[in-house]
């Protein structure tokens, strides 16, 4: 842990915010609320006592205390040189949102809606999750402040991240299959709406990330910030100056926007999103919302989706669950069709290899989706020189992973394989490597190679 | 500016002293084909209004009834000019055709685009379930400039100044969710509905009020019908396709809920 504390961190109050949304919650021509009127009267009155709560001292100081002494904030951030060694040169800053309790930046945005539930009133929350960090998130929340939980996750999710179908469990929370669509995350969001309409007078629906129908965007928003409030001050305080650049991966984007925030009035700052290429974005199979994407609506709110010409979701693909979503928060296509924001796609072959980097260079297992920003990191460190000083959100930690990761790098019961690609930018473990369906084929798929 | 299909056809039912029939069919179910030969059906047995369904990939609303059936249509590439197609065919049969879309599928389309061939097909207008009159300018834009019915839905959760200014945005008629959840059958229609559609008529003395959400049968229309200007029917429609009875099952459903809507007598 960094031995001062960052300035924000512990004051009663939350910083500014940026000039958006307005109070309709559009962000430019994007956000809002395409819901049925059901949830209209839901939603008001949720964005009513948040607006009231974010501003009250007490709120502030329970909030401020919860941070500070159940997650664990500040979090650190670590420079990683030997990693950096592979990235031109340039140098590497880490914001350890792995090190939060739970293990990932998850477990800020629940802490805020698990203290905006017991506010208004409600003793049931509900929660859609991917790879499940969000679920365990909102679990945890929910067992801290005797909260009923129900997590609704897509089938195929569950098979692929038993393990944290199994932490939900063990916190309380009662975790629902969802066997619709694709089951997978976009369909645990449908479900869980429909959860929240039937049953919203006990109910309050904690979402995941920065999309969702208005107040969530800017809510969840509020309750990320403190990562880049935070580093901005780190960055500053050990370096006397700016970071050149601030990647993070986007899938929904609330880790993105939750270091992104506090350095969007920082001109000189480049902000970088790292979408989940798959594939690659030339393919069907990927999920790089608005690399390949077109403005439309979904979940509530308009944004960049993966949409065909009848305007159905395609259905995306991704090794990481956490990225694996169709859909993108409406600030993030805001910041990108301002020019403030750039994003980018990743591929698997290229996430993974940056997992391996990290894992052997500096003895870090980044989760999957943060592999997606380490890879930018690699790529961008190597287009900038020497010079540059890069500030990385590594938004959570691997331990979920290892399964998927030693799929793909054909560790597991054999030996002869040489666990190393990562380590060397020509080879491609494309023998070795295994699709999201093939991984989640069976204990055996991938043993092939 | 031009009258109101839906209007005028449930000033029809109320003239004839009963409850307009709303039946609920999507496109493509089982295929194309086969789902417009149901919508036809549905109008011959006597549907007064029938809505279309558009196929949508996240239903957000429906129950599971209806997203066993959309998804197999959603999977089989069905879209919006099949739904054009539909509406002809209902229009032609003697029914108010009525599209029932979740929003991105129009506005993928493109809205002007979707308003002017929707007219063009002979259709009344549209329902949007997930689209508020506040996201609505430019779709209130384009029906109001190509005469087009625009249905908006109130809930029981509904503020009296949601239900005021969503009716005031209306053109046709008001579509009140009878209860707080999603589409599908279900055993009583319960109190909140008869609230819900008095303080519709509180707001807009003149906008039709047509009930949708867990009628199943007859004996629920009438009791819809003894409260309400028109009786819409969804789940129990997609049933009948599911369960494989198709064009028949849906015509002796339509006789049983028009036969309900008949039996209440018409609201003074």
């Amino acid at each position: 842990m960094t031995t001062t504390s960052p300035p924000q961190t512990g004051e009663l109050q939350l910083p500014a915010r940026p000039g958006w949304p307005d109070e309709t919650g559009h962000f430019g021509v994007f956000g809002g609320r395409f819901v049925p009127e059901a949830l209209i009267a839901a939603l008001d009155d949720l964005t009513a006592a948040y607006e009231e709560m974010r501003v009250d001292p007490a709120f502030l100081s329970e909030f401020a205390r919860l941070q500070r002494d159940y997650t664990g904030r500040p979090s650190p951030v670590t420079e990683v040189p030997k990693f950096a060694e592979h990235c031109g040169g340039a140098r590497v800053l880490l914001k350890r949102e792995d090190l939060n309790h739970t293990g990932s930046h998850k477990i800020n945005n629940v802490l805020g809606q698990a203290l905006l539930t017991k506010r208004i009133g409600k003793t049931r929350v509900i929660a859609e999750t991917g790879a499940g960090q969000h679920g365990v998130a909102t679990a945890t929340a929910a067992a801290l402040m005797g909260l009923s939980c129900t997590v609704y996750m897509g089938e195929e999710d569950t098979r692929r991240q038993a393990l944290n179908v199994a932490r939900m469990r063990l916190l309380g929370a009662e975790v629902i299959p969802v066997t619709t669509g694709s089951r997978t995350l976009k369909d645990a969001i449908n479900e869980a709406f429909r959860d929240w309409v039937t049953n919203v007078e006990t109910t309050n629906y904690v979402f995941g990330t920065v999309a969702g129908p208005h107040p969530f965007p800017a809510m969840v928003r509020d309750f990320q910030r403190v990562i880049g409030d935070e580093a901005r001050g780190q960055v500053l305080e050990r370096e006397g100056r700016l970071p050149d650049a601030v990647l993070a991966c986007v899938g929904g984007g609330s880790n993105a926007i939750g270091i992104f925030t506090a350095f969007v009035p920082d001109e000189g700052v480049r902000l970088l999103g790292l979408e989940a290429g798959g594939d690659g974005v030339d393919t069907p199979r990927h999920a790089a919302t608005i690399t390949g994407g077109t403005p439309g609506v979904l979940h509530g709110a308009r944004s960049y989706l993966l949409q065909d010409e009848n305007g159905q979701t395609i259905e995306s693909h991704s090794i990481s669950a956490g990225l694996d979503y169709p859909g993108v928060g409406p600030e993030h296509s805001y910041l990108h069709d301002i020019g403030r924001a750039e994003y980018r796609a990743v591929t698997d072959a290229e996430a993974m290899e940056a997992f391996a980097l990290l894992c052997r260079t500096e003895g870090i297992i980044p989760a999957i989706e943060s592999a997606h920003a380490l890879a930018g990191a690699v790529k961008l460190g190597q287009e900038l020189g020497p010079d540059a000083l890069l500030l990385v959100n590594l938004s959570g930690r691997g331990d979920k992973d290892v399964e998927t990761a030693s799929r793909w790098f054909g560790l597991g019961d054999r030996e002869e394989v040489d666990p190393g690609p990562g380590l060397d930018t020509d080879q491609q473990p494309t023998e070795g490597a295994v699709s999201n369906d093939e991984a989640v084929a069976g204990p055996d798929a991938g043993e092939t190679a | 500016m031009t009258t109101s299909k839906a209007a005028e056809r449930i000033g029809a039912a109320r003239a004839e002293g009963r409850a307009a029939l709303v039946a609920y069919l999507p496109v493509g179910y089982p295929d194309v084909d086969t789902s417009i030969a149901a919508m036809v059906a549905a109008v011959e047995a006597g549907a007064d209004i029938v809505e279309i369904g558009v196929p949508y990939s996240d239903p957000g609303m429906d129950g599971p009834v209806i997203q066993e059936a959309v998804d197999r249509a959603v999977r089989a590439g069905v879209g919006i000019r099949d739904v054009l197609r539909a509406v002809e065919a209902v229009a032609d049969a003697g029914a108010v055709a009525m599209v029932m879309s979740y929003w991105n599928p129009i506005e993928r389309y493109g809205v002007q685009r979707f308003a002017t061939d929707l007219a063009a097909a002979g259709g009344a207008g549209a329902i949007t379930p997930d689209l508020i009159p506040d996201e609505a300018a430019e779709w209130i834009a384009a029906s109001e400039a190509a005469g087009l019915d625009r249905v908006f839905l109130v809930a029981p959760s509904s503020t009296d100044v949601r239900v005021a200014s969503t009716t005031a945005a209306c053109r046709g008629f008001v579509y009140a969710a009878s209860t707080m959840g999603v589409t599908g059958t279900r055993a009583t229609v319960g109190d909140a509905a008869e609230t819900l559609v008095a303080r519709a008529r509180a707001a807009a003395p003149d906008l039709p009020v047509c009930v949708g959400l867990g009628v199943s049968n007859g004996d629920q229309a009438a009791e819809v019908a003894s409260f309400a200007d028109g009786v819409i029917v969804g789940s129990a429609y997609v049933r009948e396709m599911l369960e494989g009875r198709g064009a028949d099952g849906v015509r002796a459903l339509t006789a049983d809920l028009a036969e309900g809507v008949r039996r209440a007598g018409v609201r003074a």
